[in-house]
């Protein structure tokens, strides 16, 4: 197994003004091996997005570093970096209504990258350009027209072409699926699981589906509060879960079957996540868990291998 | 079979709501969309209907139309009734008179943040209809505020509400809609997409209340939901609509475990299960829903159904009654179709 990328300590705050400080992502230490799909879990608020950006530069580090295939990169980027970087990561946006330029034809969002990343002629961009729509599944000839032109799914798989184009290496796919319907969630994912295949991408997975993320996941890790908690075998993680957020995570994720759902005990969280501006001494769950101890309100657990399994939990209790 | 059923119905006592032949249009620049294109479902107290499919097949239009949130023009509601309790409801004065809405049927939307009015306190909100439909003075109807703020396990009820929309998180302001929606007592609660917006986490502790509400009240629950998983925590009943019409109905397990419509295995099919012996391929339904300004003649999944008969073309086919009140809308299940897909579940061939 070769390490790809290796998250070492991240640490991103966002100064609120007035002292306060955003603790959105705190001392992540995350390595992904090459062709490895790493699934992020985690409640909205948990940081997920932020450390999937920073990871790839779109944010400044507070803390710590990011190395890739064994270099270091660099703390803040700029311009340069990024031209240096395209070809290697790219990502994934949520939202395929906000995250295509709507004054641009779909050639022109598409082709960008190439344009500037690398030294090909422009009947060679617009060649590539068509072959990347064909190739995620639409027609050469929708280069001429714009995203609005588009449905969701679609305009989804203009960001898939837009990022793949490049032929990057590592891709953070950031809830790529969650603004889409059942029919065409399954599609994208398909057609990334394709594209994993034939140009051997590592990819980080990022979604608050926990049924998606084990179905395409190989490791699963969970989030919470701006640190990790819990990592392991995707299937292992879901059926064996150690953490006890996790376990209430796993426990509220609706399936669809009624004969599971019959027999679920309700095991309903209480609460909502803490505001990441004052973030609890101790162990962030803590005032969540159900099964807190006093040593929790006071130190913060490290996240350590298991005995006997392939595992990483941050919690007392082990 | 299907004479049978109705035949039988007749003698029942009338259901809380009976929707009949609802057909509902829209006027657009490009031509009438025909968003409804005829649809049967009635429910009882206490009873939780699902309304599953993708978007655009109408869903949310048919519970709309029964609360008189269709905008006419450009909306009409074509043909169809909706009795509650034996009452026509579809009627323009009911809609004008708002005997209905908020006060007879409550109502639930996707997102909380846009469907609650940032300039008002969340007690004034829910204080409103309780002034509107029952004549509370604003001091008793803001101490009933409270109450339901509290039925809804909202912490601190008294001081929250007191504050607006924007200082409530987005699970907060579901338990503050919900609020809203129960105020009158209403006996149907129409529930669309409540937790589409919110975390795994915060969406057990909404769709938890709603069942403790309804548990509490005897209320009927419309659900409409794209998410299989939420249905199969909810439903008794579930309905499966395509390209405006309900291709699929019955009771939750003969639609999970005997689903008879090749759209409702589709639906399964693009769904990662999570039990680790059944784990299969997801498999996408390829193409996408059809195009409602010229509905297709026969049946609408068929360009894109992997069974796909010359009937389906010409023809939209009527209900074919499997097992009690479960039918399927496909020409699958005519006594003369040559095909049996395994994976469909078909009425056993009675003597």
């Amino acid at each position: 197994m070769t390490v790809l990328l290796e998250s070492i300590e991240l640490t991103k705050h966002f100064s609120m003004g007035k002292g306060r400080t955003v603790h959105a992502v705190d001392q992540v230490t995350l390595a992904i091996a090459e062709k490895e799909i790493v699934g992020l879990v985690g409640e909205s608020g948990s940081g997920k997005s932020t450390f999937g950006k920073t990871l790839v530069g779109l944010h400044s580090k507070t803390a710590g570093q990011v190395k890739f295939k064994g270099k270091v990169l660099p703390q803040k980027y700029r311009s340069g970096d990024f031209q240096r970087m395209a070809t290697s990561m790219q990502m994934i946006f949520q939202d395929p209504y906000s995250s295509l330029n709507p004054r641009m034809t779909v050639g022109e969002i598409i082709g960008e990258g190439l344009r500037l990343h690398s030294a090909e002629t422009n009947a060679k961009v617009k060649e590539k350009t068509a072959e990347w729509l064909e190739r995620v599944g639409m027609h050469g000839d929708h280069m001429s027209r714009y995203p609005h032109e588009f449905s969701g799914g679609q305009r989804q798989r203009i960001g898939i072409a837009r990022a793949m184009i490049l032929e990057p290496e590592f891709v953070v796919c950031d809830e790529p699926i969650s603004a889409l319907d059942v029919s065409v969630q399954a599609q994208v994912i398909n057609l990334l699981g394709e594209l994993k295949d034939k140009m051997g991408l590592t990819l980080l997975f990022i979604a608050h589906d926990l049924s998606m993320v084990r179905y395409v996941s190989d490791r699963m890790a969970v989030m919470y509060l701006g640190s990790l908690v819990e990592i392991g075998p995707a299937d292992e993680v879901y059926f064996q879960p150690k953490h006890p957020y996790t376990e209430i995570l796993v426990n509220s994720n609706p399936e669809p079957d009624p004969e599971t759902e019959r027999g679920r005990l309700s095991t309903t969280i209480q609460g909502e996540i803490p505001s990441p501006i004052n973030v609890p001494e101790g162990c962030r769950f803590a005032s969540r868990c159900p099964k807190v101890m006093d040593v929790c309100k006071h130190e913060t657990p490290q996240l350590l291998p298991l005995k006997d399994l392939n595992r990483q939990v941050a919690c007392h209790l082990y | 079979m299907s004479e049978m059923s109705n035949v039988l119905h007749k003698k029942e006592q009338e259901p809380l709501l009976k929707v009949e032949g609802l057909e509902v249009e829209f006027d657009t620049y490009g031509g009438i969309v025909q968003a409804v294109r005829g649809v049967n479902f009635s429910i009882e107290a206490n009873e939780t209907l699902a309304i599953v499919g993708e978007s655009g097949c109408g869903k949310s239009v048919t519970v709309q139309s029964m609360i008189g949130l269709i905008p006419m023009p450009p909306g009409r509601i074509k043909a169809g009734s909706a009795r509650l309790r034996g009452r026509e409801i579809l009627g323009r004065e009911m809609i004008d008179g708002k005997a209905i809405r908020g006060s007879e049927i409550g109502m639930i939307f996707q997102d909380p943040m846009t469907s609650l009015n940032p300039t008002m306190t969340i007690g004034d909100q829910i204080a409103e209809p309780l002034q509107v439909h029952r004549g509370y003075s604003y001091r008793q109807a803001f101490s009933r505020a409270i109450e339901l703020l509290e039925m809804s396990k909202i912490p601190e009820a008294k001081d929250r509400a007191r504050q607006y929309p924007f200082e409530f998180s987005g699970g907060m302001l579901q338990r503050a809609m919900i609020a809203m929606a129960i105020s009158c007592k209403p006996s149907i609660l129409i529930a669309d997409e409540p937790t589409t917006a919110l975390d795994v986490t915060i969406q057990a502790q909404i769709l938890d209340l709603l069942k403790d509400l309804q548990a509490e009240t005897g209320m009927a629950i419309i659900l409409i939901t794209h998410d299989l998983g939420v249905v199969a925590r909810m439903a008794d009943e579930v309905a499966v609509m395509y390209a405006g019409k309900i291709v699929e109905h019955g009771n939750l397990d003969d639609v999970f475990y005997r689903s008879a419509h090749p759209y409702t295995v589709g639906l399964r099919e693009a769904m990662p299960t999570n039990d680790p012996v059944k784990q299969h391929k997801l498999e996408p339904i390829e193409g996408s829903p059809p195009d409602l300004f010229a509905p297709p003649k026969g049946c609408g999944y068929n360009p894109r159904c992997p069974y796909a008969m010359n009937a389906c073309e010409q023809k939209h086919p009527d209900e074919f009654y499997l097992l009690g009140k479960h039918y399927s809308r496909c020409w699958l299940h005519h006594p003369q179709s040559q095909q049996k897909p395994e994976s469909l579940y078909f009425k056993e061939s009675a003597s």
